[in-house]
């Protein structure tokens, strides 16, 4: 017979391990499908590489994909790693945009120095008050963060297409439901000439080196840490456990606001209600895949990113489905999930009970 | 007993790392028979049924059955299922029914294939009627067991073990959760079971009913059985001295004058759903260079009185002083600043965050001061410098300061909790449990260094299961029954013993 016991201590070249073999497992098992389309497996692998490290601008395109993923990983990341389960992300990515073109597209006529640090404070106070109200309702009356994150991201979906019907709808748009651009001294800079990779990327790095910088260093990661580890010992420690999740609701939801404000600030340049392919999902993917670790997060979206980017291309120039990237990555996430167990258990041959 | 045997244990032995639950415990249990297993908490009751039952594997020891001819035949050890098969039924304390399926249903699961296509209902109910008709224990079997009372469930549990033939029925506190009518009613059931040849073995702390309603009465302490007797011999003053023990003192307690009170409840309430968290008017004073120890039989809301006073719970009515001063709003943040120390009862739940590092951990309730952070950051030097005086000064041993507390041992672990309480100098130090799970030398550490904070100025208060852990410590003994603390003058086991079952001394 074979039992499961935890390990008492997973080793540490296993937790590193784990989700770097479950991508490669993951990308791996991306063969299946694609024989099943009936492409060459060799040439659909080297399609996926070119269009990621073919030219510098399909580089460039990989890092534009990752930004908004970098964004939503450490929401999640920083969300989890306190054991508050914040899959709101997309909703509050929804909010940071909204809040980014209702005051950049015309509201406020002022010189870039103003303007853009004003989108993206505001985005990021716009997500976050889309986190408030899920973590005020699990601090105050114990509801599950889960259902309503998860609910309220439909919730703020259907606001904004009313938005983008009502209030917020371009009187130029020609009767489409986007919103009015953002003005031009309101955009974020791109990075290299003619390409759309945005400062939003350099924002999402400096985000996730302070977030790592702060978890480890920080009296308010030793909390956070604290509060997920055992939030029982973290109150009989007289950490406030309540204030404690509703700080990082709160900068959990901000940094999935300004995914938003990164995606119609610093590439769209407007809003339509189909503005995140799920970005907010991916994150949690992101974050899992990533050990919830915000330089983790960094890695996992650019390997996530250059899976959706390199897809997109392999199924261009071979016309399979891109349906394969979304594979992959569900696909990593649950080889992360599998893994993980094993990093954390191990199987043993249970002795034979002497008679 | 002229009965013939059915059950017995053969000098059964289990270690759970250093701590012996059972050291070589033998026990006999004969046809129609009713033994009442009796000790203190920690006494190895529940881990000795556990080895009957198949939960689990005795290190050593042997456990045999008898067939109606008297045949002896060996139990396969640590599997549940060869206990099922061989007639043995366990109603755990914690009942193990699914709330959503009714009653009969409950009582047949697990007996039935688990893949059938279909169920002999009728059967089932007609089995299961005739045995409550038999034994008297009732239960409305079309309910839904969550809408049942806890008594019903309890009789929907013995049920399922009848119902699943058990020749002997082992009852594990079976009167913890009943009112007295429940109890009694129960008992008579017990009574009807036995005289149709069931053997019955149960654990209680109540020497009332174990006089009331027992055959036979074995005692165990630390591990070993001392004492065994036909209950109609025994008298209660000798079984209460039988389960306290009589062993000396261990630590010396030089004589000291009390200073100053430095924590008073005064009618502390705490409404509570069942007796294990609900205070009834507690009041009580702890001075300067004493300690003052709590008495009692575990649940009696020894938790509720810890909680409260590590502010981990706000009382109903009533208030807390530390030092003269009442706290407005206890809270975990306001009892640490007023210097209360605490040392919590479940170490691994309350005391540490096992995934942080230990350096981590001793300076967990210190996060807002100056030294240990600067502008909102952690100084490492000084947490690091902190952990290696401490871990050197308190001998925590383990992998290292910074490896993940829950990797050390629970002595360590305990040290590690007594490092971070003691080094602040508290006022007041709440030890709710100290030594519970420890080895000898642990917990005489832990004695020794609670009397030293009492030399030093500090209150101590208490809370223990272990009544000669009380006798040798404490410079006053105040016994929790049901809510209520009463102080007890005496220093007599026994009588101590009966004020912690509720019974006027």
């Amino acid at each position: 017979m074979i039992r499961i016991e935890p390990r008492p201590a997973p080793p540490r070249l296993l937790t590193l391990g784990v989700p770097v073999l479950a991508a490669l497992i993951a990308l791996a098992l991306a063969a299946l499908p694609l024989a099943f389309a009936g492409a060459d497996i060799a040439t659909a692998y080297g399609e996926m590489f070119k269009g990621v490290f073919g030219s510098l601008f399909a580089f460039s395109e990989m890092l534009t994909r990752a930004t908004p993923l970098i964004f939503t990983g450490l929401a999640a990341a920083l969300a989890f790693r306190a054991r508050l389960w914040n899959i709101g992300a997309e909703g509050q990515l929804y909010l940071g945009a909204m809040a980014a073109v209702a005051i950049g597209a015309g509201a406020i006529d002022a010189p870039a120095i103003i303007l853009i640090p004003l989108i993206v404070i505001l985005g990021a106070a716009a997500g976050a008050a889309g986190m408030a109200v899920p973590a005020l309702l699990k601090t105050r009356f114990g509801a599950d963060e889960v259902v309503t994150t998860l609910l309220l991201n439909f919730v703020i979906l259907i606001f904004v297409q009313m938005m983008l019907e009502g209030p917020l709808k371009d009187p130029m748009g020609l009767g489409w439901p986007q919103s009015s651009p953002i003005l031009d001294q309101g955009m974020l800079p791109t990075l290299i000439d003619r390409m759309r990779v945005h400062a939003g990327l350099i924002l999402a790095l400096i985000a996730a080196g302070i977030a790592q910088f702060m978890l480890a260093r920080s009296v308010w990661g030793f909390r956070l840490r604290a509060v997920g580890e055992n939030a029982a010992a973290a109150c009989h420690a007289g950490i406030r456990v309540n204030r404690t999740l509703i700080g990082v609701a709160l900068i959990s939801g901000a940094l999935a606001g300004l995914a938003g404000v990164g995606e119609v600030a610093g590439l769209k340049g407007y809003l339509t209600a189909d503005l995140s392919p799920g970005f907010g999902y991916t994150g949690i993917v992101v974050a899992m895949l990533a050990g919830l670790s915000p330089v983790g997060v960094v890695i996992a979206a650019l390997f996530i990113a250059s899976v959706f980017v390199g897809a997109d291309s392999m199924s261009r120039a071979m016309g399979v489905s891109s349906y394969l990237a979304d594979l992959v990555v569900s696909m990593s996430l649950l080889c992360v999930l599998i893994g993980g167990f094993f990093a954390r258990y191990r199987l043993v041959r249970a002795a034979k009970a002497p008679a | 007993m002229t009965a013939p045997l059915v059950l017995s244990l053969k000098a059964l032995s289990k270690r759970f790392g250093s701590v012996i639950a059972n050291d070589a415990v033998s026990l006999d249990l004969h046809r129609g028979e009713v033994l009442a297993l009796l000790g203190e908490n920690g006494a190895g009751k529940t881990t000795l049924m556990n080895m009957l039952f198949g939960h689990y594997m005795p290190d050593s020891g042997g456990i045999d059955l008898y067939d109606a001819a008297g045949n002896a035949h060996p139990l396969t050890l640590g599997h549940p299922q060869a206990a099922l098969a061989a007639g043995i039924g366990m109603v755990h304390q914690h009942f193990a029914l699914a709330e959503n399926l009714t009653a009969l249903d409950n009582i047949a699961l697990g007996s039935e294939p688990l893949l059938s296509l279909r169920r002999d209902r009728a059967r089932t109910r007609a089995k299961v009627e005739s045995i409550m008709q038999r034994s008297g224990l009732t239960a409305p079997l079309d309910t839904p067991v969550g809408r049942l009372s806890v008594g019903e469930r309890q009789r929907v549990e013995i049920l399922k073990a009848l119902y699943r033939d058990a020749r002997i029925l082992v009852l594990d506190e079976p009167t913890a959760v009943l009112t007295p009518q429940e109890a009694d009613s129960l008992f008579h059931s017990i009574g009807a079971m036995t005289r149709d040849g069931l053997s019955v073995i149960f654990i209680s702390h109540k020497l009332r009913e174990v006089l009331a309603f027992s055959h036979r009465i074995a005692v165990l302490r630390h591990g070993v059985k001392v004492g065994e007797m036909a209950t109609a011999e025994a008298d209660d003053r000798a079984i209460a001295r039988m389960m306290v023990g009589a062993d000396t003192p261990t630590t010396p307690r030089e004589p000291m004058q009390p200073g100053a009170p430095v924590l008073h409840l005064d009618k502390v309430t705490l409404t509570g759903t069942s007796a294990r968290d609900r205070l009834q008017d507690v009041t009580l004073t702890v001075h300067a260079h004493e300690v003052l120890g709590i008495a009692g039989v575990s649940g009696n809301g020894q938790s509720a009185l810890a909680g409260v006073i590590s502010g981990l719970r706000a009382p109903d009515r009533g208030t807390i002083s530390v030092a003269g001063t009442p706290i407005a709003h206890p809270d975990p943040r306001a009892m640490i600043r007023a210097g209360i120390g605490r040392i919590p009862e479940d170490r691994h739940h309350d005391g540490i965050v096992g995934a942080m590092s230990v350096a981590e951990n001793m300076v967990i309730e210190r996060l807002d001061e100056p030294g240990i952070q600067t502008n909102g950051l952690l100084n490492r030097e000084a947490i690091a410098e902190n952990a290696r005086t401490l871990s050197k000064s308190y001998d925590v041993r383990g992998p290292g300061i910074d490896a993940a507390a829950r990797l050390l041992s629970g002595g360590n672990i305990q040290k590690l909790i007594l490092a971070r309480v003691f080094e602040q100098d508290p006022n007041l130090i709440l030890a709710n449990q100290p030594t519970r799970g420890l080895d000898m030398g642990a917990a005489a550490e832990v004695g020794r260094r609670l009397l030293e904070a009492r030399k030093r100025g500090a209150g101590v208060l208490l809370i223990s299961e272990d009544l000669d852990e009380i006798l040798s410590l404490a410079d006053r003994i105040m016994v929790i029954h049901d809510g209520h603390l009463t102080e007890v003058t005496t220093r007599d086991r026994e009588q101590i013993g009966l004020a912690m079952t509720g019974e006027p001394a």
